[in-house]
This record gives structure tokens, sequence and C-alpha cells, in this order.
């Protein structure tokens, strides 16, 4: 009974998911007459409350005793039957699962969503709709904790939805602008358009392994009274058809894709940031769009023993994602797009990291080939606080010179000291350079791409070296280069020019403290808490790989300080003046949105929805209009017959009497 | 028994043709009662003269009730009447073109 036990200790994780909840029922529906203080304080308290018990569960799992093969026990506190669907025994469960993926997620979204509460405080200071916007955060992080600690993927891809509905939600925020209602709509349709890949793939993988659970290989510990899935039977679905796992998995890639932005269907999240930039940070860059990446790695035992083939597929999309968003960052001058594009990037890394796996012995999982799981994680977990630091940095400027564009920046860092600092740790951190976090998980994806093919490793080098240009462009670009003097001078007298309030730059400092010390201080390192197969696992750097990343980072962060730094940039102009192409190119983001346009305007629009509109608006509606208007025709045509004149209808009637009569007679 | 049925059927053929031709809604009800009447005579003469031997008695008791049913029938229309009157100032059928539709 000592398992049992042990679970009953996280039957708490529930309110995890509830206290969110009830924030959202609370804020949503009695918002309107509750003050901006009261109304951001429930919603900040809830999420605090919520983050310390996320810590006390990360800190009672990872410290609890593991299994005797090494790995955590994985715990289900909480399923039960929700929905049955009558074909063989398939039905649709609602649960909790804590595996050591979902508890460090719980961590990242709980720390994240927090830090952005407290901040919004100071960013949303007296916006309209403040209380609605706390409301839609809550729901925004109920939705995103029920995604990772989903028992199923039926779970899963519920809750997958309504965090699609929050992003939506939040990126409209502003929807009194065309912009914003565009962006929202863009992101909402464009990911649903990657969703139904994912639903047709769980119908495939649930209907030809009769079960949509995550118990892969039945190890999980399920508690007194929670409901034991029936586990998925691969082999069952291989003997159908080899091709059926790999197929119903590339279509949940694409769902995931979709969310992750990965190409060709990034376009929606440069334009989410038409958002409040908290909201950039917490959903479009730290949480949500991971959530594509937690999709694969959630289904990697599958993937590496039954379709490693199409795994690499991934790799491959992911990495040509990966150059694609830093070429475009280069070029772009809002420093929202350009942290977009790097989070673009960087969650293509992810993807790379898990594409690149490569299964041991027998099809099965180990560490060494599957290095890429850990390192994708690794990655996952400190690319959300780094980035989440730069956008809330981002937020603090364009607070302070209310503009997204680089050109009323410059010299920043005179007035804003704190995100001055906070900023350029983050972006030492992006760019993978020692100590700070980003280069131990960027070190470990190159080390796993090199596992893979040398060609793939040197292309990911590459990319972390345009990664490292792109990041130091943006910083010098921001709190160095030329001054926008008279811009500044202006702002100063209407006041609110200079440092952000407390409130704001508190989170910020917070962030960059994991920034700072997630490396290197993690006892055990972080293979030891996350890896493939679940056993501990210790990260070794390899010293040619580390080096020659480092040395790659730091020569373009050079290359980047040269052409940006100084008050004037002649080399920046020179080069936008041999390359005039590649540049309007690269700021056009490669035509890829007018290349949409185009398709859907004048090839889907045009050519199959206009013929189904006018068959629907001719044929089909035609009919039954046409049978309205006989009727109503005919109706005319009887009217006349009720004239009122009674003596009319008794002369009738007496004549059918007559007429009866005769017809009785013969 | 001929001459009384065809008295009822003068009457009847009276009524209608009253029925059909007056303008007056008091004119007409007179009408409906005289076709009424023809009807109630016609009860009592088939009972009198083609099952009287039998003791059947039932055509006597459809006239009571028929008259019965056309006192209490005259009563309503002469009310329903009487609300027209109120609110037309006038009886005469061709100005009860209203009822239509």
């Amino acid at each position: 009974m000592q398992s049992n036990f042990i679970t009953m200790d996280f039957q708490y994780t529930l309110l995890i998911l509830l206290l969110p909840f009830l924030s959202f029922l609370v804020l949503g529906i009695c918002g309107k007459w509750l003050s901006h203080k009261v109304a951001g304080l429930i919603g900040t308290f809830t999420l605090g409350a919520v983050a310390v018990m996320s810590y006390y569960t990360a800190f009672v799992y990872f410290t609890a005793d593991r299994l005797a093969d090494g790995t955590f026990a994985t715990f289900v506190p909480y399923n039960f039957e929700w929905l049955p669907f009558y074909i063989g025994n398939l039905h649709f469960d609602m649960g909790i699962m804590l595996d050591p993926i979902t508890v460090m997620m719980l961590i990242v979204i709980s720390t994240v969503s927090l830090m952005v509460h407290i901040y919004s405080f100071g960013y949303m200071h007296g916006e309209r709709g403040f209380q609605r916007y706390y409301a839609f955060l809550s729901l925004f992080t109920m939705s995103m904790l029920g995604l990772v600690v989903a028992t199923n993927i039926f779970q899963m891809y519920m809750f997958w939805e309504l965090v699609g509905v929050c992003s939506y939600l939040l990126i409209g925020f502003y929807y009194t602008t065309a912009p914003a209602v565009s962006a929202s709509k863009k992101a909402f349709i464009v990911t649903r358009f990657a969703d139904l890949g994912f639903l047709v793939g769980i119908l495939v993988f649930g209907y030809y392994t009769g079960s949509f659970s995550f118990d892969f290989t039945e190890s999980a510990t399920y508690a007194v009274g929670a409901l034991h899935g029936v586990a998925p039977d691969c082999a069952k679905a291989v003997a159908a058809g080899g091709f059926i796992l790999p197929t119903a998995l590339f279509l949940m890639f694409l769902g995931g894709a979709g969310k992750s932005a990965m190409f060709p269907l990034h376009i929606w999240l440069p334009d989410a940031m038409e958002g409040p930039t908290p909201v950039s940070a917490l959903i479009h860059a730290a949480t949500m769009v991971v959530a594509g990446v937690f999709q694969v790695a959630r289904m990697f035992p599958l993937w590496i023993q039954y379709a490693p083939e199409t795994l690499h597929y991934v790799a491959w999309i992911g990495a040509f994602t990966a150059f694609y968003a830093a070429a475009v960052a280069c070029a772009q001058s809002d420093i929202k797009r350009v942290l977009a594009f790097s989070t673009i990037s960087q969650i293509a890394f992810m993807m790379v990291a898990l594409g690149v796996c490569i299964p041991g012995h027998e099809a099965t999982i180990d560490n060494h080939g599957s290095l890429g799981y850990m390192a994708s994680m690794y990655h996952l977990f400190t690319h959300a606080m780094f980035k989440a630091t730069l956008f809330l940095c981002a937020g603090c400027i364009i607070h302070a010179v209310h503009s997204n564009e680089m050109s009323a920046m410059g010299g920043m860092r005179k007035y804003m000291p704190v995100t001055n600092w906070t900023f350029l740790i983050a972006t030492l951190a992006i760019s993978g350079i020692p100590p700070f976090s980003g280069f131990f998980s960027k070190d470990e994806i190159l080390a796993a791409s090199f596992n893979y093919s040398p060609i793939m490793g040197w292309i990911m080098t590459g990319i972390a070296a345009m990664t490292a240009f792109y990041m130091f462009r943006v910083y010098f670009g921001i709190f160095w280069g030329t001054e926008n003097k008279e811009y500044h001078e202006e702002l100063r007298h209407h006041g609110h020019f200079g440092e952000a309030p407390l409130v704001m730059t508190a989170p910020l400092v917070f962030l960059t403290l994991f920034t700072v010390f997630m490396g290197w201080t993690l006892p055990g390192g972080f293979g030891a808490y996350v890896s493939a197969t679940g056993t501990e696992y210790t990260i070794h750097l390899d010293p040619q790989i580390a080096i020659t990343s480092v040395v790659i980072a730091l020569v373009s962060i050079g290359l980047a300080t040269y052409i940006y730094k100084g008050s004037s940039q002649p080399v920046a102009e020179r080069m936008k003046a041999t390359f005039p192409n590649l540049h309007q190119w690269a700021y056009h983001r490669f035509y890829i949105d007018e290349v949409y346009q185009f398709v859907t305007h004048r090839i889907i629009f045009a050519y199959i929805s206009r013929p189904i509109a006018w068959f629907d608006r001719h044929i089909v509606d035609g009919t039954l209009n046409g049978l309205a208007d006989g009727a109503h025709y005919i109706g005319e045509k009887i009217r006349p017959l009720q004239s009122g004149r009674v003596q009319q209808y008794a002369y009738v009637f007496f004549l059918g009497i007559v007429i009866l009569f005769f017809i009785l007679l013969i | 028994m001929e001459y009384f049925l065809i008295l009822s059927a003068i009457m009847m053929f009276a009524g209608i043709f009253g029925f059909l031709t007056r303008r007056s809604t008091l004119a007409i009800l007179l009408s409906i009662e005289l076709m009424l009447n023809a009807t109630d005579i016609n009860f009592a003469v088939f009972n009198r003269f083609m099952w009287n031997a039998s003791g059947a008695h039932e055509g006597y008791f459809f006239s009571l009730f028929s008259i019965a049913i056309s006192a209490a029938e005259s009563a309503i229309a002469i009310a329903i009447m009487i609300n027209i009157y109120r609110h037309l100032k006038d009886i005469s059928i061709d100005k009860l073109q209203k009822m239509k539709w």
C-alpha cells in the first residue's frame, strides 16, 4: 500500500487546476463590480497559491525515492471516465497525471504566469478591461495546466483548444483596434486548421490502438478510486498496417506545429504580438507555444519506437523553421517582432532536439540516442524563463517610449538600468554564453544534433550564431545605438519616462535569477530529473561542441557590437545598400504572408469557396426559397375565397348539399 | 301525410331563400328558425305516420330537443347581433365583411 499512500499525497493537485478556474469565474462574472486592485489581487493571489503548490509538488515528487528501475514513479491521483465512445472500449477520461515532464511544466507555467500577473499590475495600470484581462489570464493558466497534467490525448486536445481560445481572447484584448482583431482571427484560424490534423491523428490513433491513454508502459500508479485505463495496444496498430502509427503521430505533430509555429504555420505568431506585452511573454513566448513541443515529448516513446524515420522529418522541419525565423529576425525593426521570430527559432530548436533522437538497441529508448529529448525539455525550461524576461523587458521599454519601433529607442541604458541589465543577461543566455542557463540547454541540443548527423550539428551551430547576432542587434538597437534624443526629451516633458515601477522590475529580476542559476546550481543537473528513459542522466559537456558554439556565438556578438553599438551605423547602412533585395525580403518575412494571402484569396476563395457559395445561395437556398414562394403564391390565390360575406358561404354550402344530393341519387 | 311534407318543404325552401337573400341579420335569423321548424314538422310527421304503430316516440322527442336548441341558438344569435350593433350601429349583413381572413 506504499504507492497508494504516496498518491494520496498528490490529491491536492486538483486544486492547481481548480483555483485558477474559480478565479476566472469570479473575475469573469463579478469583475464589473470589482475595483482594478481587488481583481488583480484575486488573480495574483490565486496564482501565488498555485505556484506554491506546484513548487511543493515538484519538491515532493523529485525528492521521493526512485523506483527499482531508476525512474520516477508516474502518479495518477485522479482519473475518471467522462465520455464513453461506444467504439471498442474507447472512453474519454479526465484526470491528473504526474510524471517528470509534467512536474517540470507545472513549474514553468506557474512561475511565468505568476510573474506576468505581478508585472501586469504595472503594465496594465488603469487600462480599460483590467478585470477581463485578469480573468483571461486565469483561464489561460488553468487550460495550460490542464494540458500538461492530461492523462490521455483527448483531454490534452480539449485543453489544447481552450488554450487556443484564451490566446485568441488575449491577442484580441484591444478589440477596438483593427490589427488586434485581425491578428486574433488569424491566430485562431491558423491553429484551428492545424488542429484538424491533430484531431484526425487522435482518432486514427485511438481507433487502431484502442486507447487514448498516455500510460504507454502501464507503469503509472493509480490512486484509490482512479479509473485504470487500457494502455494503447500499438502492436495491434502495427499489425493493421505499418504506416498507421507514423501517420497518426505525424498528424498529431501537425497540430503541434500549428501551436508551436513551425514553418509554414508560423504566420500567426508574429501578428500575435498585437496583444498586451505581458500576454506575449506568457502565451506567445514561454508557455502556450511550447505546447507542440510538449505534445511531441509526451508521445515520444511511441515516436522513437514506431516512427523514428518520421521523427526525423520533424527535425528537418524544425531546422528549416529555425533558420528561416533567425534570418527574418535579423531584419525586423519592431522589437516585439524580433522577439517573436526568435521565439519561433528557439521553439524550432526544441523540435529539432526531439527530432534528432535515434532509437537505441532493438528500437528501445536509451539516454544517449535520445539525448535530444532531455535537451529539448531543458531548453524549453530555460527558454521559458529568459524569453519571458526578454518580453517583460520589452514591455517595460514599450511602456516607457510608447512605441515598438527601434527607431524610437536607442541609448535607453541610461534611463532604464534594471531593464538594461536583465535584458543583457537574458540576451547572453539566449546566445548561449556560459554560465547562463541557455548555454547549457543549447549545448545539449547541439550535442544531440551532432550525434544525429554532423550536417545537422553544423546547421544548428550556424543558427545559434545567427541567434546571438540578431539578439545583440536588438539589444544594441534598444540600449545603445542612435538615440532618438528629440523624442525622448518630449517624453520626459510628459513625465513617465525612465525606469519602470518596482512591480514591473521585480519579476524581471526574479526571472533573471532563474536564468543565471538554473544552468549550474540544479543539484545533479537537469538530466537527473528529466531524461528520455526516466533514469538519472548526468549531463557531460562535450568540450569540442561547447567551445565551438561559444566561440561562434562570441564572434557573432562581436560582429553585432561592431555594427550596431556605435551612435551611427555605417556598416549596417552599407550592408542594407549592398543587398537591398535580401534586406527587403527578410524584412517582409520572405513574403510568406503574401503567399498565404494569394493562396487563400486568389485560389481557395476564388475557385473553391465562391463556387460553393454560389451553389449554396442558388441551388440549396433556391430550392427552399422556391418552396416558400410557392406556398405563398398558392395562399394568395386561395385567400379571396374568405370574402367575409356570410351569405356567399351559405350559398356555397347549399350548392354543395344539392350536388351531394344528386351524387347520392345517382 | 303528403300535405304535411309539402308544407314543411315550402317552409324549408322559404327559409333557404330568405337566408340567401335578406340583408338584415334579424330576417336571416327568422329564416333559420323557419328551416328548423320545417325539420321539426318532418320529425313529428314521420313518427306519427310511420312508427306510431310500433309505439316509438323518438321523433317527438327529437322535435322537443330541436326546439330547445333553436331557442338557445336564437338567444346567442340575438346577443351577437346586439354586440355587432353596438360596434357598427347597423346589423345588415353586407356591413359584416370584416369577418374575413
